[in-house]
């Protein structure tokens, strides 16, 4: 138990004190920056790699099929076999392309997707890096691939492209507003952007999904997520019935699988992210903190691909509502719920929030509903 | 009302994943190709192969060259054979279709008299080779009207009464009882999931 809680963090102190013995202390500090760097480099393409399988998988099965079978027990060898074709393909660039700006984009597509792993605790003292702004980090930096995936639209010059990019903008900067609002209640009560803080606010089951402002906050963030991440149903960036494949059409080979990358290695960062913020992050019983932490990432990447296996396709002007009308002012009374909750003593805090969370809810709802044009009777000359 | 909608969809989406699981035979439709077969109909229908009664010299083809009349894409070839006085034999000496034309209408199976010419259910026919490799001769395409009776039993049944109603000389010995039915093609699903 205890050997298994710490393994990561023991073979780390292992590998700097074999170091310690021969080199100058500068040295190991410049070391173990570099384990914690490399940890998190495999980490993240290799979760990639098992997600990609993971997802084909779970679909395969909602579509009443098995899914990769072939390669290798389970098919588990079938990213291999991807990763092997994604590198021998060839690397077509447009004529007409910004050469830069289109070798740039996957490039740089990478770089948030990879950095928002430093700041998330995998396990008891195992985040890379403890900033104590760690959530605005997070945030920050995994919208910067925003810009990346509009580098890449631009540089294609190809129409579908653009349009993809263009959407993928208006969605991001839309969605990343519901986001953060809906992250507002947990630095409320928390008093502090670091996720390790946050998580060990959590501590002992006190997990912020079993109050009523964290349970409904979990749902617009994990919403809100889905959204950021461009997966089903908010994929209108890449609505391959509508835009070929949005802003990744001209790209091919690697640089495609670079997106691809980026995609799925995002989505895990905000099932981690959601995983840290609303369920207790690490917390849980019997088992070693990052196999809780991993367990309940994904949990919540189940529910992406599930997502992904029922619902259809927004339309752009839905996709807009749900942020605008929907999710952002629900958001927003959350805050003033988890105040409630913060202020009240302990007993009453639960009853009146809850209540309060129940009338915004009916509120919003009401309020968001589209009011129908009315149903039109024709009347017939006799 | 709003949302209920979705939660009804996952729902679905959620048991077909269970489903999948505990009850394969239900929640999993694919069929394993190359390991598991599917059973093919009676009626099925794919390329056409020449019957022979007893030893394969013995084969109900006159060489009349009806079915090479009326092929429409013009797939068979027949020479008949001739003797040492170079009279032609009712007997072909040369029976070529070539399956890469063949567009498996079926339409030699009805025209021919003597009912020398059937559609096999034979569908695993690809070569890495498209010219002499898919021209079947007539070794390749002689088979015993047994196998003809163990994959259409009801054709079977139906042409062999309507031969021995008018008569016909040399027609196979009638198989004992009820014609059989066709073979069990499925196998036990693979062990991988
Ligand atoms: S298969 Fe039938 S139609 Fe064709 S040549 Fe032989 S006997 Fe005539
Ligand atoms: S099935 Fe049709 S195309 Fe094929 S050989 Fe017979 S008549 Fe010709």
């Amino acid at each position: 138990m205890e050997t298994s809680e710490s393994i990561f963090v023991v073979i780390k102190k292992a590998i700097l004190g074999f170091f310690h013995g021969f080199l100058p202390d500068w040295t190991v500090v410049i070391i173990s920056i570099l384990i914690s760097v490399t940890a998190i480099v495999i980490f993240g393409p290799v979760t990639m790699m098992f997600l990609t399988w993971l997802e084909r998988k779970v679909v395969g099965r909602i579509q009443n099929r098995y899914g990769p079978n072939r390669a290798g027990i389970f098919g588990l060898l079938q990213p291999i076999a991807d990763g092997v074709k994604m590198l021998t393909k060839e690397d077509i660039v447009p004529r007409a392309a910004d050469k830069v700006t289109h070798f740039l984009a996957p490039v740089i597509v990478v770089i948030p997707a990879l950095l928002v792993f430093s700041v998330l605790p995998f396990g008891r003292g195992m985040a890379a890096v403890n900033l104590n702004v760690g959530l605005l980090f997070f945030l920050a930096v995994s919208t910067m691939s925003t810009i990346a995936i509009f580098m890449g639209s631009w540089g294609s010059r190809n129409k579908f492209s653009l349009l993809g990019g263009m959407r993928a903008v208006a969605q991001m900067v839309s969605y990343e507003i519901p986001m953060v609002m809906s992250v507002v209640p947990v630095i409320l009560v928390t008093g502090s952007l670091s996720m390790v803080s946050i998580v060990e606010a959590q501590l002992g089951g006190k997990w912020f999904v079993l109050t009523p402002w964290g349970f409904f906050g979990a749902i617009v963030f994990f919403l809100c997520g889905v959204a950021e991440v461009n997966r089903t149903p908010f994929d209108l960036p890449e609505g391959e019935s509508e835009i070929i494949a949005g802003f990744h059409t001209e790209y091919s080979g690697m640089k495609f699988a670079l997106f691809y990358m980026a995609e799925f290695m995002s989505a895990f960062a905000i099932a981690g992210l959601t995983a840290t913020l609303f369920f207790g992050g690490w917390d849980g019983p019997l088992l070693p903190s990052w196999l809780w932490f991993l367990v309940k990432s994904y949990a919540m990447i189940f529910i992406m691909i599930w997502f992904r296996g029922t619902l259809p396709r927004f339309r752009i002007d839905q996709l807009m509502g749900f942020a605008w009308k929907l999710l952002l002012p629900f958001a927003l009374l959350n805050i003033f719920v988890a105040a409630l909750w913060q202020m009240l003593p302990a007993p009453k805090n639960l009853i009146v929030s809850g209540i309060a969370e129940a009338v915004i809810l009916v509120i919003v709802f009401f309020a968001s509903r589209k009011d129908s044009p009315k149903k039109r009777t024709y009347v017939f000359a006799d | 009302m709003f949302g209920f909608g979705v939660l009804k969809g996952m729902s679905v989406t959620l048991w077909n994943f269970i489903l999948s699981y505990v009850y394969p035979k239900k929640g999993i439709t694919t069929v394993q190709y190359p390991e598991q077969k599917k059973e093919v109909e009676e009626r099925f229908r794919n390329f056409p192969f020449l019957v022979y009664e007893g030893a394969p010299d013995n084969m109900r083809c006159v060489a009349c060259d009806i079915c090479s009349k009326e092929c429409p894409p013009k797939c068979i070839y027949i020479i008949p054979e001739k003797d040492a006085q170079g009279r032609v034999q009712k007997k072909p000496a040369t029976f070529d279709i070539d399956y890469a034309i063949c567009m498996n209408c079926g339409i030699c199976e009805e025209v021919c008299p003597f009912d020398a010419i059937f559609m096999d259910h034979e569908y695993e026919l690809a070569e890495y080779e498209r010219l002499s490799s898919l021209l079947y001769h007539k070794e390749d395409l002689l088979k015993p009207v047994e196998h003809f009776a163990k994959i259409r039993p009801t054709d079977y049944g139906r042409i062999e009464a309507t031969r021995a109603a008018k008569g016909v000389k040399g027609r196979a010995q009638p198989v004992a009882g009820a014609p059989p039915k066709p073979a069990e093609t499925q196998q036990s699903p693979p062990a991988t999931s």
